[in-house]
């Protein structure tokens, strides 16, 4: 099976280039069933590939042929296939099959059905590349591919100049990102001569010492592209915007799979981290941040969509935290988890939505428990899992992380702490979000509850979110072992109880009541720390002040091209003086002799005024 | 030399005399047979110092550049009466400033 692995991200592709060919002549059913089926077939065959791959846990390469051949340069359109690849390639096919079939239902009275599944089948097809690419070139390929699909989708609607706007905020952004990382790309090839990811780990060890300059440079470097796709502080501001795609859209790139690509790079080049550790610390502490940033910032959202692209923030947070510390296995796996709870969240969300006429506000939705039950349950099993409650797939591997990271010899402890902060804010917004929309009396009137298209990635997406912790991922080749001692048990009872306490936290004050804040949040600090928190900590503000708007008024005054001012005052200055030459040109002959008359005068007395021995 | 001797200062008087004239004439006069006579009084004014001239210093290239005048003045005149038939039939009438087509 191994040996059919290319034909994975090909069949997305081909469906998308045939979708955009025909995208106006193929009737709607034609467009769903290759949509989907092409995607259907990949996550099909990635099992079967898996099937094998566990019954025999070799990793193999496989070169289909070289991209170009530049010098000593010769990257191939090659794949790499172990454990890491095969966990993201199910959750990308497996995941984004669910999600397409999902909008099949979604977009069903969307005029551009076809145009919306060949961005879909082809972003699949670019993330596949992605996680596949055996060097760091082809991987460059797929993560661009992916950025396009997500500007693509971001502005699918993009009768709506906002959209638009998002789309390319959140192009440019990662962009910012992405330079960071081809300087990266560019640092590693002059110094180790490959980009062979497998290669270039081992090249690094053999030149490199733990705690050399350039390791650090390299890994800072390769960390800004994952900031930037993976919406870390402080490149993180695109995310919340791009929440304007649809939410099937949400679901799969901004939640499931391409802004875990960062996550993604970072595990995938361990080898060099563990060279600089000050790297690694930095990816902890930008982790632990953002998490607990987004977190804050997530409790204050009234938009549904808004509340979890924070929470997906925050989320990312802790599998940076957890490569941070060394935890890789721990983060790749919260990966897997988030992928499933928080792609559940966002399709039940879409239902939402979809059957609310567009409605986002949670505080006009309300009562929808007994209108929407499988949305209801999709809620309650997805917030659970974020929260992290025990038995859900998001505690085991939320649990993973916080121990490990309480195990880290130094500030430990610290980061551990904050990743329990962070739990408790978690379970405080998710289960906040859970009380608003679905109890309490109903605001609005549904059309009632989801279609089997959109039930049954529903239902699929809560069976993985609860028992996705009991998977065993097959990582164990891929990554050092983590040292194997547990740390004292109250350390593990207390990351147990801290989710439990924050959904009582918002039971009493969401649902029953009996916590009253109002005086707290009425009062001046409650209020503007509210609105602080409300706008994300003022971050897209600072960046208005310091960045677009500079930006914008030295492009209102570079509209004028005043470079080019020296050169038109020439020209202006000759206009003149052509004026005026061309004034003295009459046509009056009189006038004519005269000034030469007039000169001539002027030469002789200038003449008389030389004295005679000088001639 | 016998018979009237003037003084060469006398000639070249009287001779940038007849030149002003002649410019005057040139830039005050509307009608084209004047400003030709004009230039003509000119042509032979400069003609009168080299003559003037040529008989002070007793060399002959006064005389020589006179005929050359004489003969420039000649053609001068008849590619100038052509001219003045031509503006005649044209623009009915010799005033130069009434001739103007130019809208400067």
């Amino acid at each position: 099976m191994a040996e059919m692995i290319w034909l994975v991200p090909l069949l997305p592709l081909l469906s998308s280039v045939l979708l955009m060919l025909g995208s106006a002549s193929f009737p709607r059913l034609l467009v769903a069933v290759l949509g989907v089926g092409s995607v259907a077939s990949a996550a099909l065959l990635t099992m079967s590939i898996g099937m094998d791959f566990l019954a025999d846990p070799q990793p193999f390469q496989m070169t289909l042929w070289t991209w170009m051949q530049v010098g000593n340069f010769s990257p191939g359109i090659a794949f790499y296939f172990d454990g890491l690849t095969l966990v993201m390639m199910s959750v990308i096919t497996g995941v984004g099959f669910l999600i397409h079939l999902f909008s099949t239902e979604f977009m069903e009275q969307d005029s551009s059905y076809a145009r919306y599944f060949a961005y879909l089948n082809m972003f699949v097809a670019a993330m596949l590349v992605l996680v596949m690419a055996d060097n760091l070139l082809l991987l460059y390929l797929g993560w661009e591919g992916v950025g396009v699909c997500s500007y693509l989708l971001v502005g699918f609607w993009y009768q709506n100049s906002a959209n638009g706007q998002a789309a390319r905020k959140a192009f440019v952004v990662t962009r910012i990102g992405d330079t960071a990382m081809a300087l990266g790309l560019f640092l590693l090839f002059t110094e180790l001569g490959t980009l062979n990811i497998q290669g270039l780990v081992g090249a690094a060890n053999q030149q490199w010492q733990v705690g050399d300059t350039l390791p650090l440079i390299a890994c800072l470097l390769l960390l800004g592209g994952a900031v930037g796709k993976s919406a870390q502080l402080p490149l993180h501001t695109w995310l919340p915007d791009a929440m304007a795609g649809p939410t099937p859209v949400s679901a799969l790139i901004h939640a499931a799979t391409m802004v875990t690509a960062g996550v993604y790079l970072i595990a995938r080049t361990h080898g060099l981290f563990l060279l600089a550790p000050t790297a690694m610390m930095v990816v902890a502490v930008i982790g632990l941040a953002t998490s607990l940033m987004a977190a804050f910032t997530a409790l204050m959202q009234s938009d549904i969509k808004r509340i979890l692209a924070y929470s997906t923030i925050s989320q990312i947070g802790y599998m940076f935290l957890a490569l941070g510390v060394g935890a890789w296995a721990a983060g790749i796996f919260h990966l897997m988890t988030h992928a499933f709870f928080k792609a559940l969240l966002f399709l039940g969300s879409g239902a939402i939505i979809h059957y609310l006429h567009h409605e986002h506000n949670i505080f006009k939705m309300g009562g929808l428990r007994s209108k929407m039950p499988v949305t209801f349950w999709s809620f309650m099993i997805g917030s659970a899992a974020l929260a992290a409650l025990p038995m859900t797939s998001g505690f085991f591997s939320k649990d993973q992380i916080l121990l490990q990271a309480y195990q880290l010899p130094g500030p430990g402890p610290w980061l551990w702490l904050g990743g329990l902060v962070g739990a408790l804010l978690t379970a405080v917004y998710s289960f906040r979000l859970v009380f608003v929309v679905f109890f309490g009396e109903a605001k609005t009137q549904t059309e009632g509850d989801t279609g089997w298209r959109m039930a049954v990635p529903l239902v699929t997406l809560c069976t993985l979110s609860l028992i996705g912790g009991y998977f065993v991922i097959p990582l164990d080749q891929v990554f050092p072992a983590s040292s194997g001692d547990h740390p004292a048990h109250w350390v593990e009872y207390v990351s147990i109880s801290v989710p439990l306490v924050g959904v009582l936290l918002a039971y009493l004050i969401f649902h029953s009541g009996q916590l009253n804040v109002s005086r707290l949040v009425n009062s001046s600090i409650g209020q503007s720390l509210r609105q602080f928190w409300h706008s994300g900590w003022g971050i897209d503000w600072l960046y208005d002040v310091l960045l677009v708007r500079p930006y914008y008024q030295l492009s209102r005054i570079m509209k004028g091209e005043p470079v080019d001012a020296v050169y038109s005052l020439i020209v202006a200055l000759n206009l003149t003086f052509n004026h005026w030459l061309a004034e003295s040109q009459t046509g009056r002959m009189r006038w004519y002799i005269a000034s030469m008359v007039a000169g001539l005068i002027l030469l002789l007395t200038l003449a008389l005024q030389i004295p005679l021995e000088a001639v | 030399m016998d018979g009237l001797n003037i003084p060469l200062n006398h000639i070249l008087l009287v001779s940038t005399l007849l030149f002003s004239i002649g410019m005057l004439g040139l830039m005050i006069r509307r009608n084209i047979i004047f400003i030709l006579m004009s230039l003509e009084v000119m042509l032979n004014a400069a003609a009168l110092a080299f003559v003037a001239a040529g008989a002070h210093w007793g060399q002959p290239d006064g005389q020589i550049i006179f005929l050359l005048i004489l003969s420039v003045a000649a053609a001068e005149v008849a590619v100038g009466l052509g001219l003045v038939l031509q503006v005649q039939r044209r623009f009915k009438t010799l005033d130069m400033d009434d001739a103007n087509r130019m809208r400067g």
